[in-house]
């Protein structure tokens, strides 16, 4: 691909819900009457579909959280007790009441790698992406399309090399290893999301800075962060919550010391008895930094996830 | 692009000490330092990502070729394809390779489609279609792992899970008795597809509305006033602007499933005919310690994503060009 055909856009576009909304809600009145009527039923209808739909895929998440509200013998009943009297039971087994075993290490490790990784990824990412779309390098969409091809290399195919380097080097069962490795996993999506937020940038406004003599750091300090800071905070939820999410590596890499908070929700449903409450209680422990990252960055998700393709 | 700023880079760096240089040498020189200067606030992160991400994937292509067990330490030794001709013989890696293109192919299709059903839902006003946008999130938030573990207990146990609770009520109202089906045991690869098309129906679905919100909407206006049905509308107009929207949520989406483990590894251990491909490397690396055998299925697994990755880049590189026109 030639340089010109990734020229930086002329204008960013606005946020494209919210103009689609106005434009719409003022095209509707001009409509034939008769035709209003119809449509308006219909559109009802459609609205309650979607109303439905909406919760059909929500009901495992209510019942997740309803459940950890329950007593461990009313959230294993048929039918279920839905309005069964709630209680914090499932909680306190979670955070070790009975059995000791308390998650605090695990969600202390799982945060330490999410976060520490996450800023590295920026420090990383943030230089980058001003080499890519700022003052790009000669064959700037070439290296573009690398960091997002390692980005389809699975990554089970290097977990053999990484443990038996790890093994040598003695850094098994750390958090360090955890964070290299949530780093490269992360810095593709991170140089990519970025890029798409330096890009928007008005030129006029570096030059101008450059002009009055303002130096790299102060330029990336004084207009780059400011600016593009929401593009940057999304960027960074969204490494956090891969980072945060990742089993894998963590499951077979990490054993006693550095186990992540994934790793330790697969290891405490093997007890026996009744653990559903404890079970639910778990899971929305373990999503609940999860879902609020998601929930907060919800207008950038959709870039994060399409790696700034799609706006 | 030649028109941005040129601030003085600090990495700059200086030109070699002056001996008898020519001008042009000179000024060669500093065309260098230019381009090394653009460089380098890249090569930090290039550097990383070649080093954690590359040099392994070499070295697992090395072993690939190596007879190793870790068992037998002592019994290393070159095996030229011997681990590529295992992984296509041996009947449970095959049967794996199947597993993955079935599980990726149905949860991608399915999902894509629900994505797309649910996007066009959300695209239209209704009241509460913020709250709606919003809980349908909510799926694709829980920790994967959680999510699993989810379903596996609280939703598909065949004595108390909510399925099979919700049939016995249902069933209840009209005083008769319900079925009470083995969900996971009955259909182990459609209970693992269920949890994962669930999780990523709303990734499609955020990828797709962004699509349908980008439609050049005076054109569509304009359309519905010269009569053209809705169908019309969404045949002709919706889906081949969706088109390349459709393909980057399919290829993106094939990317993360071919690679899921965490589904498998807690819904059915691998069990009953849905190990996939990642699972089974995570076996034979932990259960059979046979690295050269894991290297070899690690090697395939990169070939088959090639495939696809191909087709990503090419759709990723599309709608970069019509998002810069």
């Amino acid at each position: 691909m030639s340089a010109p055909t990734l020229e930086r856009p002329a204008a960013p576009p606005a946020v494209v819900g919210r103009r689609t909304r106005s434009t719409r809600a003022s095209s509707r009145p001009g409509e034939v009457a008769g035709r209003t009527l119809g449509s308006r039923a219909r559109g009802g209808l459609l609205g309650l579909v979607a109303w439905l739909v909406g919760l059909a895929f929500f009901a495992p998440v209510a019942w997740m959280v309803l459940t950890s509200f329950h007593s461990e013998t009313d959230a294993a009943t048929n039918p279920p007790s839905v309005f069964a009297p709630l209680t914090l039971d499932g909680y306190a087994n979670f955070f070790g009441a009975n059995s000791g075993a308390s998650p605090w290490p695990p969600l202390i490790n799982s945060a330490t790698a999410s976060i520490v990784s996450t800023l590295l990824v920026l420090a990383l990412a943030l230089p980058a992406a001003y080499a890519l779309s700022i003052r790009p390098v000669t064959k700037w969409s070439d290296v573009m399309f690398f960091f997002l091809s390692t980005k389809m290399l699975p990554m089970v195919a290097g977990l053999l090399p990484i443990y038996l380097i790890a093994s040598r080097i003695g850094a098994l069962d750390s958090i360090g290893l955890l964070i290299v490795l949530y780093t490269s996993m992360n810095l593709p999506i991170a140089v990519w999301m970025m890029r798409s937020f330096l890009a928007e940038i008005p030129v006029e406004i570096l030059e101008a800075a450059a002009l009055d003599g303002a130096s790299l750091p102060s330029i990336f300090r004084r207009v780059i962060v400011p600016i593009s800071g929401p593009g940057l905070a999304a960027t960074a939820l969204i490494c956090f919550i891969f980072s945060w999410n990742e089993l894998l590596f963590a499951s077979v890499l990490t054993s006693t010391q550095a186990f992540t908070a994934p790793v330790f929700l697969t290891s405490f449903v093997t007890s026996q008895g009744l653990f559903l409450a404890k079970v639910c209680a778990a899971a929305v422990a373990v999503s609940f930094p999860v879902l609020v990252a998601g929930f907060a960055a919800q207008d950038k998700l959709v870039q994060g996830l399409s790696l700034g393709a799609v706006k | 692009m030649t028109a941005t700023v040129e601030a003085p880079a600090p990495h700059e760096p200086r030109p070699e000490a002056p001996g008898f240089r020519t001008p042009r040498r000179d000024a060669a020189a500093l065309a260098r330092a230019g381009a090394w200067a653009r460089r380098a606030p890249l090569l930090p992160a290039l550097i990383f990502v070649v080093a954690v991400t590359q040099v392994p994937f070499v070295i697992t292509i090395v072993v690939s070729f190596v007879n190793w067990n870790s068992l037998y330490p002592n019994d290393v030794a070159f095996g030229g394809l011997d681990n590529y001709v295992n992984v296509f013989t041996d009947s449970a890696l095959r049967s794996s390779v199947v597993t993955t293109i079935l599980l990726t192919v149905t949860v991608v299709l399915v999902s894509l489609v629900l994505g797309l059903v649910v996007a066009l839902l959300l695209d239209r006003q209704f009241l509460g279609r913020g709250v709606v946008r919003t809980i349908m999130i909510a799926p694709f938030l829980v920790v994967p792992v959680a999510a699993a573990l989810v379903w596996k207990h609280a939703l598909y146990n065949p004595e108390y899970g909510l399925f099979n609770g919700a049939l016995t009520w249902v069933a209840g109202l009209f005083g008769a008795t319900a079925p009470q089906p083995d969900w996971i045991t009955g259909n182990p690869l459609v209970a693992v597809e269920a949890a994962l098309i669930w999780q990523w129906t709303p990734f499609m679905m955020l990828i797709l509305l962004a699509g349908l919100q980008s439609r050049p909407l005076d054109v569509v206006e304009a359309a519905r006033v010269d009569g053209a049905t809705s169908w019309q509308l969404f045949r002709f107009m919706t889906l081949p602007h969706m088109r390349r929207y459709l393909e980057l949520a399919a290829l993106l989406g094939s990317i993360y499933i071919v690679q899921n483990f965490d589904a498998v590894f807690t819904i059915t251990s691998g069990g009953l005919g849905t190990a996939n491909l990642p699972y089974t490397i995570y076996q034979q690396f932990f259960q059979a310690h046979d690295y050269g055998a894991a290297s070899a299925a690690g090697v395939v697994v990169v070939i088959g994503t090639i495939a696809i990755a191909t087709f990503a880049l090419r759709s990723v590189s599309t709608l970069l060009k019509e998002e810069n026109r």
